[in-house]
Formats: C-alpha cells, sequence, structure tokens
C-alpha cells in the first residue's frame, strides 16, 4: 500500500442499445458493412439537423434514477468543439453545466467493508466515428493512411462521472463491477468492455496524508477489462508513489494503460490542452421532463442488483452465491424458477454458480439460450438430494439437459445413472464383496477404518457405480461390526 | 403581351389557369432574362435548365389533367445556395464546397417541388451567408439590376438580384442578420423574414443557427405571403422547428391599417441614416398615418448594443458550424502529412477571408477566460433585446423603420472597411436576435434612381399583422419602378 493518500474518481461511458441512433434515425448496428448505417445527420452533411431519441432519454432517466440521482425538469445539450477526424462535426453534442442528471450515489463493498461513491453527474452525449490506421502497427502516427467508419457516429453514450471518493483500486473495481451491473439490470446497453459498448476512465492522485489539497491528477485510459482497471490503478498508485518519495513530480497528463507490458504510457501532450469552447447547442431545445416521466420511470425501474443479492441472502445464500447469482445473466431467474418448484435456495445456488457456470462458459451460449429450466435444475437437485442420483452421476445428467436431451430423469434412466436405493440388491452385493474378501474383513474388524473405503470402492464397482456410497459405507460397517 | 418574365406570381397563376400562358413558355421567358442579364449580373451560382424544363413540362401535362398543387405550380423560383439540393451542387459561394452535390433536399426544397414549384437554379451570395454585398463570394460578385456598378446587398444578394432582374418570379433567401431585408431593400423587391422556427432549417447550410431563417425574395406582398405559406410549418427534422399551427396570413391580409398603431423606431432612424432614405422612409410612415394608423414614436434603448452583441453571437455560432468543413468527408481537401495539417491547409485555402474573420472572432468569443466577457454578455444583450421588444408590443402592433441606412452603395466601397459593412445591417439585426419576423417593401427611390425599402417589424408569430400592414405600405407607398436591366428594352 502506498504511503499517501489516493484519490480515484471514474468517468464511465456506456453505450445505449437504442434500435436508433442519438440523433438521427439511423441503425445502432456494429455488424453492419463500414459507412452503411450512416445519414446526412451522423456524417455531419451541411445542413443535417440532430433531433433527440426520446428513448435515450429515458433510459439516461432510469441509469440516474437507479443511482439516486436528481433528475433535471429541464437540462440542455452544449457543443465540445475538437478536431478529429472521426468527429463529422468537428463538435460533439453532450451535455455541460445542465445534465439530465446529477448528485447521485452508488454503494459498494469490497471485503465486507461498505463505501459509499457519489455520482456527480448522469449525462448524455453521442459517441464518434471510428478510425482505422493502416500500416504502423494500427497506430496514427507513421501510418500510410487513415479509415473512418461512422457507423458508431451519433450512437448514444451516457457518461456516469463518479465524485472522487474511491481510494483503492479494488473499490475502483467494485464500483465499475456495481455499475455494470446496473446497466445490465436496466437492460440499456450490452455493457461489453472488451467491445467498448462501457469504457471506464479513471482519474487518480496521490497527496500525503492529512494534506487538503489535491495531488496533480493524472487520467488512465484504455483500460478494456474490470482486472485491467485495478491493475492499472495499482500500477498508478506505484509509479506515482515512487516518483513522490524521489521528489519527482508527477504531469498532469492522460496515460494509457497498456495490457501486455501491464503498465500506462503518456498519451499524446496534445489531448491534454484542449479547450472545448463549449457552445449551448443552438440546434436543439431543452430537454424537458415532467414529473410524471420522472416517476413512471422511476417506479418502473427493475429490481436492482443490490436490492436482489440482499433478497438472495434471505433466501438463504451465502454472500458469494447471492453476488454470483445475481451477476450472472439469466442466473437469478433459474434460482427463482427452482425455488419456486420446491427446489432449496442453497442446493440451487450450488449448481448455478458451480457447473452451471462452467457449462455456460464452456458453450458460449447465454443460459437463457439453453435448454435448462427452473424446473429441470428443481428435479435435479431433488434428484441428487433424495439419493436417487449421485453428485458425479449428476452433472452429466446437468450436461444432458442443457445439450438438450431431455429432462433429467429421463436422461439419468437412459444412461442408466440413477442410484440404486433398493437395500436388498444392495445387500446382496456387500454380502458378496464381504465374503470375496475375509483378509481386510479382519483387518477392518481390527480398527484399521481405511479398508472400508477400499471395501465401498469394491461394492460400487460391483454394483456398477449405482449406489448411494454413504448407504454402501454404513452397511458395511454394520456387516463386518466394526 | 408584356414579357411574362416581369409577372407576378398571381398574375402568371391567373394565365396558367386560363391557358394563356404555358409553364414552358413562363420558363424559357424567365431563362431568356436570364440568358441576357447573367454576363453583367451574375446573379446565378447554377441554372439548371434541365431540370426546370422538366419541372414545367410536368407542370404543363399536370394543369392539363386537371391536377392542380396550387398557387406556385409551374412558377419558376430560385434557391439561395445555401440551402442543399440533391444531385445539384450547392456551394454556400465557397471554395471549400466546390463541386459538393448534396445527396437529399432541403426541407424548404421539398416542399417547393411538392406545391410545383420550378427550381431555375441556385444563386450567388456572400460565402456562407456572411456578409452585405455579396462580393464575398469565391465566384464572383453579383451586381445590382438597377446600377451594375452598385451591390445588390447581401448575403442574399443572387437571389434578390435574380427576382428584381426577372430571371426567377420568386426566390428564397435565407436571413440571419437582415440578409434577405436588406438585399430586398437595395433591389426593390419585397423581401420576409419569418419568426424563428415557422421555417424549417433542415437543409440550410448553417452560419448562426439560433439566428438564421428561411423567407421569401418576392415582387409583391401577396407573392411573399403564397411563398411563405409553401414553405412554413412544423418539420419533425428541425428541433427547433415551431410545432403549433402557422398564423393564418390570408384572412386580414387587405385588412388595411386603420386604427393599428405603428410604432416608429427612435434607435434605427439614427444619425448614420441617409437623409434621402429617411425623407422617403417618413413619407410611407405618413401615408399610413393618413389611412388612419396611429402612430407613435416607440423606443428601445438596448438596440444601441444589438449589432454587438451580433457580431459576437454570430461568429460564436458560426466558428462552430463551419468547423465540419474540414476537407475529410466531402468538399475541398488539400494534402498535409498529418491530419491536423490536411484539416487546417484545405481550410486556409478553402474559406475566404471574411468567413476566417469571423471563424476566429467567433473561436476567440467561445475560448476559455474570455467566453464571460464576450459569448456570454452578448446572450445577455440579446435577452434585453427580447424585453425592449415585448415590452414595445405591449403598445403597439408593428414597428417601423428604414431596412438599410443607405441605398445601394459602389462595389468595393465596403470591402476593406468590415465596420463600415456590418453598419449595414444595423436595422435588421434586433429581429434576429429577437426572433421576430420583419419585413422589406419598396418605398421609392432616390435621387439617383436606387431603391429604398421600408421596414415593418412585428412580435414572433405575428405574420398576419406583418403581411397586413406590409400590403397596405405597398398599396400606399409602393413603388412600380422596375430596373433597367430588368426591362427587355434594357436588357437587350
Amino acid at each position: 500500500m502506498s504511503a499517501y493518500d489516493v484519490v480515484i474518481g471514474i468517468e464511465t461511458h456506456v453505450e445505449l442499445r437504442t434500435a436508433s441512433k442519438m440523433f438521427c434515425g439511423c441503425p445502432v448496428d456494429f455488424t453492419a458493412e463500414p459507412n452503411t448505417a450512416v445519414c446526412p445527420v451522423c456524417l455531419g452533411l451541411p445542413g443535417a439537423l440532430p433531433v433527440p431519441n426520446a428513448r435515450a432519454v429515458e433510459w439516461t432517466i432510469a441509469l440516474g434514477s437507479a443511482l439516486g440521482c436528481d433528475i433535471a425538469a429541464e437540462s440542455v445539450f452544449h457543443r465540445k468543439n475538437y478536431f478529429y477526424a472521426d468527429l463529422p462535426k468537428n463538435y460533439q453534442i453532450s451535455q455541460f453545466d445542465l445534465p439530465l442528471c446529477s448528485d447521485g450515489k452508488l454503494d459498494v463493498e469490497v471485503d465486507g467493508v461498505p463505501t459509499v461513491v457519489g455520482i456527480t453527474r448522469v449525462h448524455m452525449e453521442e459517441d464518434t466515428g471510428k478510425s482505422t490506421h493502416m500500416g504502423a502497427g494500427g497506430r496514427i502516427t507513421g501510418s500510410e493512411g487513415s479509415l473512418v467508419d461512422f457507423n458508431r457516429s451519433g450512437v448514444p453514450l451516457v457518461e456516469v462521472v463518479s465524485e472522487p471518493d474511491i481510494k483503492t483500486p479494488e473499490q475502483a473495481r467494485a464500483y465499475a463491477t456495481e455499475l455494470r451491473e446496473i446497466v445490465l439490470s436496466l437492460g440499456i446497453s450490452d455493457a461489453r468492455l472488451e467491445e467498448g459498448s462501457m469504457r471506464f476512465d479513471a482519474n487518480i492522485s496521490l497527496r500525503p496524508p492529512g494534506q487538503q489539497e489535491l495531488g496533480v491528477k493524472v487520467e488512465v485510459k484504455n483500460m478494456n477489462s474490470l482486472r485491467s482497471l485495478q491493475r492499472a490503478l495499482a500500477y498508478e498508485i506505484e509509479r506515482q508513489t515512487k516518483r513522490l518519495d524521489a521528489d519527482e513530480p508527477i504531469e498532469q497528463a492522460t496515460r494509457h494503460w497498456e495490457e501486455e507490458s501491464r503498465r500506462t504510457a503518456p498519451g499524446r501532450s496534445k489531448e491534454e490542452s484542449s479547450d472545448y469552447r463549449y457552445l449551448r447547442e443552438p440546434d436543439l431545445i431543452p430537454v424537458a421532463v415532467s414529473r410524471e416521466t420522472i416517476e413512471a420511470v422511476g417506479s418502473g425501474l427493475p429490481e436492482l442488483p443490490a436490492a436482489r443479492r440482499s433478497r438472495y441472502r434471505e433466501m438463504g445464500l451465502d454472500f458469494e452465491a447471492a453476488r454470483l447469482v445475481s451477476a450472472g445473466e439469466g442466473l437469478g431467474g433459474l434460482l427463482e424458477a427452482a425455488v419456486a418448484e420446491g427446489a432449496g435456495a442453497a442446493s440451487v445456488a450450488n449448481w448455478l454458480t458451480g457447473d452451471v457456470m462452467a457449462q455456460i462458459r464452456s458453450l458460449g451460449t447465454p443460459v437463457e439460450e439453453t435448454p435448462l429450466t427452473g424446473a429441470r435444475l428443481a428435479e435435479l437437485v431433488a434428484m441428487v438430494d433424495g439419493g436417487e442420483l449421485s453428485a458425479t452421476a449428476a452433472k452429466d445428467v446437468l450436461a444432458g439437459v442443457m445439450a438438450g436431451e431431455g429432462e433429467p430423469r429421463q436422461i439419468a434412466e437412459e444412461r442408466d445413472l440413477m442410484q440404486i436405493t433398493d437395500s436388498g440388491f444392495i445387500e446382496e452385493a456387500v454380502d458378496r464383496v464381504l465374503a470375496e474378501h475375509p483378509d481386510e474383513v479382519e483387518r477392518l474388524r481390527g480398527g484399521d477404518g481405511r479398508l472400508t473405503g477400499f471395501l465401498v470402492g469394491m461394492v460400487m464397482k460391483a454394483t456398477g457405480g449405482k449406489a448411494d456410497p454413504r448407504q454402501v459405507s454404513e452397511m458395511i460397517r454394520s456387516r463386518a461390526g466394526a | 403581351m408584356s414579357d411574362p418574365a416581369d409577372l407576378t406570381i398571381s398574375a402568371a397563376g391567373a394565365l396558367l389557369r386560363s391557358g394563356d400562358l404555358s409553364a414552358v413558355e413562363l420558363l424559357e421567358a424567365v431563362l431568356r432574362r436570364a440568358s441576357m442579364t447573367e454576363a453583367i449580373l451574375h446573379a446565378f451560382l447554377t441554372i439548371d435548365s434541365a431540370g426546370a424544363s422538366a419541372a414545367a413540362a410536368a407542370a404543363d401535362e399536370a394543369f392539363a389533367a386537371g391536377d392542380d398543387l396550387g398557387h406556385l405550380h409551374g412558377i419558376p423560383i430560385a434557391l439561395k445556395d445555401n440551402m442543399v439540393t440533391r444531385g445539384i451542387e450547392t456551394t454556400c459561394s465557397s471554395q471549400i464546397l466546390s463541386g459538393y452535390i448534396p445527396p437529399y433536399d432541403a426541407t424548404v426544397v421539398e416542399r417547393l417541388k411538392a406545391a410545383g414549384a420550378v427550381i431555375v437554379g441556385k444563386t450567388n451570395m456572400d460565402e456562407f451567408a456572411m456578409g452585405s454585398s455579396t462580393e464575398n463570394s469565391a465566384y464572383g460578385a453579383t451586381r445590382n439590376p438597377w446600377d451594375p456598378d452598385r451591390v445588390p446587398g447581401g448575403s442574399s444578394g443572387g437571389s434578390a438580384a435574380a427576382v428584381s432582374a426577372g430571371s426567377a418570379l420568386a426566390a428564397l433567401g435565407s436571413d440571419t442578420g437582415g440578409s434577405i431585408r436588406q438585399p430586398a431593400s437595395l433591389t426593390g423587391v419585397v423581401g420576409m423574414k419569418p419568426t424563428y422556427g415557422l421555417v424549417s432549417r433542415y437543409g440550410l447550410v448553417a452560419f448562426a443557427s439560433s439566428l438564421d431563417q428561411i423567407g421569401p425574395l418576392t415582387r409583391t406582398v401577396d407573392d411573399a405571403v403564397t411563398v411563405f405559406e409553401a414553405i412554413a410549418g412544423h418539420d419533425p427534422s428541425d428541433a427547433t422547428s415551431y410545432p403549433g399551427p402557422v398564423p393564418d396570413v390570408r384572412t386580414a391580409l387587405d385588412g388595411g391599417v386603420a386604427g393599428l398603431r405603428v410604432g416608429v423606431v427612435r434607435e434605427l432612424w439614427g444619425e448614420g441614416t441617409d437623409p434621402e432614405v429617411a425623407a422617403v422612409c417618413r413619407r410611407a410612415v405618413d401615408l399610413l398615418a393618413d389611412a388612419g394608423a396611429l402612430v407613435s414614436e416607440v423606443s428601445l434603448p438596448s438596440l444601441e448594443y444589438a449589432l454587438s452583441a451580433y457580431y459576437l453571437i454570430a461568429p460564436a455560432e458560426c466558428s462552430s458550424n463551419l468547423a465540419r468543413f474540414d476537407g475529410v468527408r466531402y468538399g475541398l481537401r488539400r494534402a498535409g502529412s498529418t491530419v491536423e495539417e490536411m484539416m487546417a491547409s484545405s481550410r486556409h485555402d478553402g474559406l475566404g477571408p471574411e468567413v476566417t474573420r469571423r471563424v476566429l472572432l467567433g473561436t476567440y468569443a467561445l475560448s476559455a477566460g474570455y467566453y464571460d466577457a464576450f459569448y456570454g454578455q452578448a446572450q445577455k444583450v440579446r435577452t434585453l433585446v427580447i424585453r425592449d421588444f415585448a415590452a414595445a408590443y405591449g403598445d403597439v402592433d408593428v414597428l417601423i423603420s428604414p431596412v438599410s441606412p443607405t441605398t445601394a452603395f459602389k462595389i468595393g466601397e465596403r470591402t476593406d472597411d468590415p465596420l463600415a459593412m456590418y453598419l449595414s445591417d444595423v436595422c435588421t439585426i434586433p429581429s434576429n436576435l429577437a426572433g421576430d419576423p420583419g419585413i422589406s417593401v419598396p418605398v421609392g427611390l432616390d435621387s439617383g434612381g436606387l431603391p429604398i425599402g421600408l421596414q415593418v417589424l412585428a412580435p414572433a408569430l405575428g405574420e398576419a399583422v406583418l403581411f397586413r400592414v406590409a400590403k397596405a405600405v405597398e398599396s400606399l407607398a409602393g413603388s412600380d419602378a422596375r430596373p433597367a436591366l430588368a426591362t427587355s428594352e434594357g436588357a437587350a
């Protein structure tokens, strides 16, 4: 840990998955051929004018409400002026001093310690196009030329700005994780970090303990996973600590996280000296939001992750299981459906966080798109808990269910995996095994408990693995009189 | 019959419907007039003979089939070159848009086409509508049909000259600080700026978005009403478009001025006003009073600062609006070793001196540390101007002033003195700041035979009273004089 006080604030950009763009009717489509999902508005052609997307406004209000923000009855769009080849108007329509949502908070928890991170503002803006530089390893410097795809130009973005309330890389990660889960639960974005539909920029500064004045701020960009956000901040704390210890100055700068070398590198100095000459967007009128709309959006919010987690804990899940089930796409629905079918919540959660998650990962499809239902999961759990199916066999049955082979019981029967609970059949097998191994039985009677395992194994083999090992073990001990 | 090129829209419409004139004949007359005058005037950048002929032929077929689209059907109309036209070069008189062919029509163009109008071509203008003389065109100045040594005013000077000369029966212009009314005044035609938001700006290449408004230039007030009705109305593609109904401007059009309260604006008849202009305008006001108007003098003290505020607000918006002309996607592109260099040299070579001056001025006014002192302060003045107008309209129905302090000035006379040029718009700028409608009506000539326009101003959405008073001015004080170049004799 650093001997300095660490101050971190995070700016998050969320790409909304509305059907159309922020200021025109073009589809939001990242699979389209380059420059086909475009029109005069998002290409910045002479004479074209923006018209705000009402759905994007509504979704921004939803996110603001979920973060406990005040929603402005009237907010204003501004132009942020800067020249860049993939910014077709050479200004970005954004919000400045009158954002749609402001003054909220987000509760996060690291190792059981809660922290409140203030939310300064949540505002709307438009995305830029995408540049591809040819040659020079994809960097602009030294490249032979650049191609610009304007399909992304004008895609609605929501920017969430946190207060500088974050003190550790772990808290930063917890904040980002929680914010992402809220966005997912609202269904307003894919929130895929690796694809850039959710992007985090962090501002970090260090100061000696007790110092009121903030240290020099460094902006860190280009973290495309939650882990790299945490790593980048840990790296910066170390880097800045060393410099401060050595009495070297921290340059106010933008630094880029480089995943391969696991370090931050300075960006181009031009990016830092921008004067955006904010201008109230004269092509748009203020966004007026009625009290009724604010109330309707607020009351229409789905259950948020924090509430869902605490409900799952009340159902009997431990902290980690509640977190995993709540965060995993579709897992919460399965849990609730299985419990409704009479299954025990904790058992279901074990399956969800273990084998189900592993299967989803290896299948690479969302759980909603597999044949696994709450009813099937409940049946599987009931079979295991009722001793009809061994845990090992149950894994095979689950794989069968997810492969679309049918109902758990039917699969278990077809694969001959049902445990035999007919004690007469098991007794017969135990008696036969004991008769075949008189020496081992003698040693067991002599107090060598290790031989129970050996004998159970022989019985399991004899029954083709279909006996319940606990039942067999008990039976051997009582027969052998051990 | 006199030359059809000299007809008003209403007169031509009657002949088209009686069968005494075909749309093709009307267009031919207009194109003939253009071919006789263009070498001198240079009102047009593009004449779309083929497209216009097809539209005129289609109009004749429609008339024959009994399919009448209304007043503008078959009427040759010119468009200022800052309204985008699908498939027809649109340059805003700038090098940076040289060769630019838009893929879509401006809303006003769509509406004119839907009304059956025949689009003659695209008219010359001050580059990106910045100027008051049409000398700031990258493709050469337009001359005044009344005196080719003089400017036609600007920035819609090409539209004004075309209508004045008979190369179109009407034209659309755009008015950011007087760019319809001032050239109308200097060329002896009617020019009207509607209430901000009544006519869609979609497809109008923006100069200063909060001030720009499209409007008609015509030979008569009746014709201005006709064109206004065709282009006004809510457009969902323009978020600043007024969503309510367009004022009914026809019912009370001939109501006269008896009993109407007319305010003469003290601040707009100031020292800079040419005495002849003042006298001709004063005479028109006296005629209104004789006709029963209740004339009084009113004062709007904030107008003293309107020009200064305008020259901060308009350049600030223009600096942002014109940023898109960077050579990346369309228009002129110069090579550069980096993208910044490419953009900078494309803009350097593509934008003319007046545009560059205003972009720099606006960039400065918006810069950190200067914003409050310049742009912020100008916005406060704008608020005061709006309040002053609102207060004045509590006491009077319309306001009256000259349109321009002087008649048409000589080509080159003010090109070296931007401030003198800026003063050309001192009477027209306040209503752009307020968003109110205004109109220029010809009321006579000065001793040199140059036209003088009277300005009528009304409150926002006050088009009904605006046109009504304008029509009264026209019938009481209007001038029937035509420019020398417009008569077949003079043109030949």
